[in-house]
């Protein structure tokens, strides 16, 4: 099965970490992304850039609204995803409770979901 | 008729047995559980003529398993996959594996990506094949909400992946907590069940012993040996729970004689293991709390100081109002009813008492030992309107016709005035 996992903390932890502990924590990653690439869990992820950086896109009766910041505003902002291969919610967890982020935040857990097959005739547009 | 009455009881004994193993062999609950009402059916219509056979599960398994292949098979023919169901294992390895599918079942129904109360009420459900109305009872929710739990958590157990599996040595300490309770909560079942004639369901005990035993030889922990003393003593009551007529007799006036001896040696010696292991888990607390009350030769004659004092430690660790509860009886007989009712007043709008007809069974009979006969008599009345098991209604029944007898209450009869006559507070 596919899981997401989504790495959530709070960014003023990570605001409040010197210089020296931050380059260690990007290490750690990109060692936690290299062994998971290695087991062949790893299919992809990414780091994202601060909350502040985010803008969200509605469509409203065929207008397209724009404005600055998150959907949602939450305790913990996400701060970047993984997508994982693994056989089932156990070894998951197992991996994700890997990810070093989870010692900061919180890694929230989803596996995909597979979109229905295409229709045959009929084109929705 | 006698067939009749052998698959009723063949299906509350063995039903949760046999859907565990076609869970496993068949991949879904669903199947699984439609599959084991097949199996059923099919013993229902077959049995009454050709008896039942020597192995009824073994039987149940092996038609339950040919229906569920043949329902998927069918429904597979449209689409492009398919799977094999059929195991490939030796005959040892499947005689094992039938052995722990109840493991398997328990601590999937207990995985910690479910709710807590999604947990219990899964397992409830499917491991020791309760009614949705039983389940409810047990974990003081409404059934049409509880219904739908089960839908939900069956739902997230497929969307999520949870396996079907015991877990590894690794991850088994952190699943443990959710299991035991879960297993308590079966074992609680089988004392109280709900709804019913009956005061005892024996064999919903002994299930929810044999799972704490077959926990105990998986994972030796001084958790699992507290439950299992917990229960042990628990059980040692059983046969002194209900008179000859079957009516409820409370702890205070049981005949301790009819206490089963045995019971309660084994409910001490797993006791003995958890204090060396786990001294003040909830478990272990409230296994002492009962081998408190197992060795008093009497009600007035129980050390209440020291079961105040574990209320208190339980209070501590696991904090619920049912806890509070149990230390407000327990101040009542060590202090005064009073003292004690000043502890269930404060509790009053708790949500989970609100309704719950054990609380007003309490305040009720606190208020008659400290002769406030109306507030007794509001109290009672709540309970009635509460309780849904027949022994405990005629209970309380009978504490309010009691009541009415007394005549009138003396005027003497104050907040100083002393506990009822005959029992009460020990000196």
């Amino acid at each position: 099965m596919q899981y997401v996992a989504l790495v959530y903390y709070q960014e003023r932890l990570i605001e409040a970490m010197s210089e020296r502990e931050w380059h260690d924590l990007n290490q750690e990653c990109l060692g936690c992304v290299e062994r998971l690439t290695e087991q062949g869990h790893f299919i992809t992820g990414r780091a994202l850039q601060p909350m502040e950086s985010a803008t969200s896109v509605r469509r409203r009766d065929g207008e397209v609204l724009v404005s600055d910041g998150p959907f949602a505003e939450t305790k913990e902002q996400l701060a970047g995803f993984y997508l994982l291969e693994a056989r089932d919610l156990n070894e998951a967890l197992r991996l994700a409770g890997g990810i070093p982020p989870a010692r900061l935040g919180t890694i929230e857990v989803r596996p995909v979901r597979d979109l229905p097959p295409k229709d045959e005739t009929g084109d929705p547009s | 008729m006698q067939v009749q009455v052998s698959i009723e009881s063949l299906y509350r004994q063995h039903a949760p047995r046999v859907l565990a193993t076609l869970i496993r062999r068949l991949g879904s609950f669903d199947a699984a559980e439609e599959a084991l009402h097949d199996a059923f059916a099919e013993a229902v219509s077959r049995w009454p003529g050709e008896g039942v056979p020597d192995a009824p599960v073994a039987w149940l398994i092996r038609v339950g398993h040919r229906r569920g292949i043949d329902q998927i098979r069918r429904r597979q023919t449209a689409r492009q996959h398919a799977h094999l169901l059929v195991p490939d294992e030796s005959e040892a390895d499947e005689a094992r594996d039938i052995a722990d599918d109840p493991l398997r079942l328990l601590f999937t129904c207990c995985h910690p990506a479910l709710p807590m109360s999604d947990r219990l009420a899964l397992t409830l459900r499917e491991m020791a094949g309760l009614t949705t109305e039983q389940v409810a009872s047990a974990l003081l929710q409404r059934p049409t909400a509880l219904a739908q739990r089960i839908v939900r958590a069956k739902r997230r157990l497929r969307a999520a992946g949870i396996p079907y599996e015991v877990p590894d040595a690794a991850e088994l300490p952190a699943r443990l907590p959710g299991v035991l309770g879960v297993i308590y909560l079966i074992f609680n079942e089988g004392y109280s069940c709900s709804d019913g004639e009956r005061v005892v369901d024996a064999p919903l005990a002994d299930e929810a012993l044999r799972l704490g035993e077959a926990l105990a030889d998986l994972l030796p922990r001084g958790e699992v040996f507290g439950l299992l003393a917990l229960m042990r003593l628990h059980h040692a009551r059983r046969e002194a729970r209900q008179d000859a007529r079957g009516e409820l007799v409370p702890l205070e006036e049981q005949d301790r004689r009819r206490w089963d001896a045995g019971q309660i040696r084994a409910g001490l010696a797993w006791l003995e293991r958890a204090l060396a292991l786990t001294p003040t888990d909830p478990y272990t607390l409230q296994a002492s709390i009962a081998a408190v009350h197992a060795q008093a030769p009497s009600a007035e004659a129980t050390d209440w100081r020291r079961i105040v004092r574990l209320y208190g430690a339980l209070q501590q660790q696991r904090p619920s109002p049912v806890i509070e509860l149990n230390r407000a009886v327990a101040v009542a007989m060590h202090d005064s009813p009073e003292a004690g009712l000043a502890l269930l007043e404060a509790l009053a709008d708790h949500h989970q008492l609100v309704d719950y007809h054990l609380f007003h069974a309490a305040r009720a009979d606190l208020h008659r030992r400290a002769g406030h006969r109306e507030a007794a008599r509001h109290a009672y009345e709540r309970a009635l309107a509460l309780a849904m098991q027949e022994p405990e209604r005629r209970f309380l029944a009978r504490r309010l016709a009691a009541l009415d007898a007394a005549g009138p209450v003396s005027a003497a009869s104050g907040p100083s005035g002393s506990a009822a006559p005959g029992r009460g507070s020990p000196a």
